[in-house]
């Protein structure tokens, strides 16, 4: 459990399969390789921890549905990468600052508090006409699909069903 | 709660909110460290049930958003995130 005990190897190989998946969907990790593997390794402190991979800058509160929002690839990644050139704890950065044209600093915190995060969650609602199939959000990277149930997997950034809501 | 003290010369009174996950609450403990100022730290992750619930009750005053690293100076200001400029500047002196 301690922190101690997660290996190099462990670190590493999440390392490739992160990078192959950003590779393949159009993100880039911080190549900043020692500040990678640190983050890196408070992912796997985290799954050890509470089961999923929550945002290590980020303080989960143990409860699956009330931390996904911060499950990496968190649902805030995309906002900042578009604003601050880096995700919140800066494992995902811009293409910019992947290559060297913006400086990657500290990102402002954008979840809201948690009183404030519920109140927050987006109603279906808007189309009058009832609509031949349910439309579906993805959280971490926008895709929509229409259809009965969310894919298992979004085809586009691969995190699992459970990051849609509904959209329409 | 759990107080980590590190030793340094006397700024007034530090006390950071961290996570022991966090690579930002990191560069702020090598920031304070490189500055050779004394400090206290709390690492909120590590603390469980009512430990945990008050340490946020007490950052939550100075930072409602209880994000990390935190750092309470003097019991009145508090730096959010690693703001190195900022944090340079409150220890001044």
């Amino acid at each position: 459990m301690m922190e101690s005990d997660v290996t190099q190897a462990e670190i590493e190989a999440l390392s490739r399969r992160l990078r192959l998946d950003a590779t393949a969907s159009g993100y880039f990790l911080n190549p900043d390789e020692q500040f990678t593997s640190d983050l890196i390794r408070g992912l796997i402190v985290n799954q050890r921890r509470y089961g999923y991979p929550s945002c290590p800058c980020r303080l989960a509160s143990g409860a699956s549905a009330a931390d996904r929002d911060i499950v990496c690839p968190c649902d805030y990644r995309d906002p900042d990468l578009g604003e601050h050139g880096a995700c919140y704890c800066a494992l995902y950065v811009s293409q910019a600052a992947f290559k060297g044209e913006k400086r990657i600093g500290s990102v402002p915190e954008r979840r809201p508090a948690s009183g404030r995060r519920e109140a927050g969650e987006k109603d279906p609602s808007g189309l009058q006409a009832p609509l031949p199939y349910p439309v579906w959000r993805c959280r971490v990277c926008g895709y929509l699909c229409a259809r009965e149930e969310p894919p298992e997997i979004c085809p586009i950034c691969k995190v699992k069903k459970d990051r849609f809501e509904r959209f329409l | 709660m759990q107080l980590h003290r590190v030793e340094g010369s006397d700024c007034g009174s530090l006390r950071l909110y961290t996570l022991s996950t966090c690579i930002w609450c990191k560069k702020t403990k090598a920031l304070l460290q490189e500055m050779n100022v004394s400090y206290d730290y709390v690492e909120v992750d590590l603390l469980e049930g009512e430990e945990r619930e008050s340490a946020l009750e007490d950052l939550k005053r100075f930072n409602p958003g209880c994000s990390f690293p935190s750092l309470v100076v003097n019991n009145s200001k508090c730096i959010v995130g690693y703001d190195e400029n900022k944090i340079r500047e409150a220890l001044k002196g």
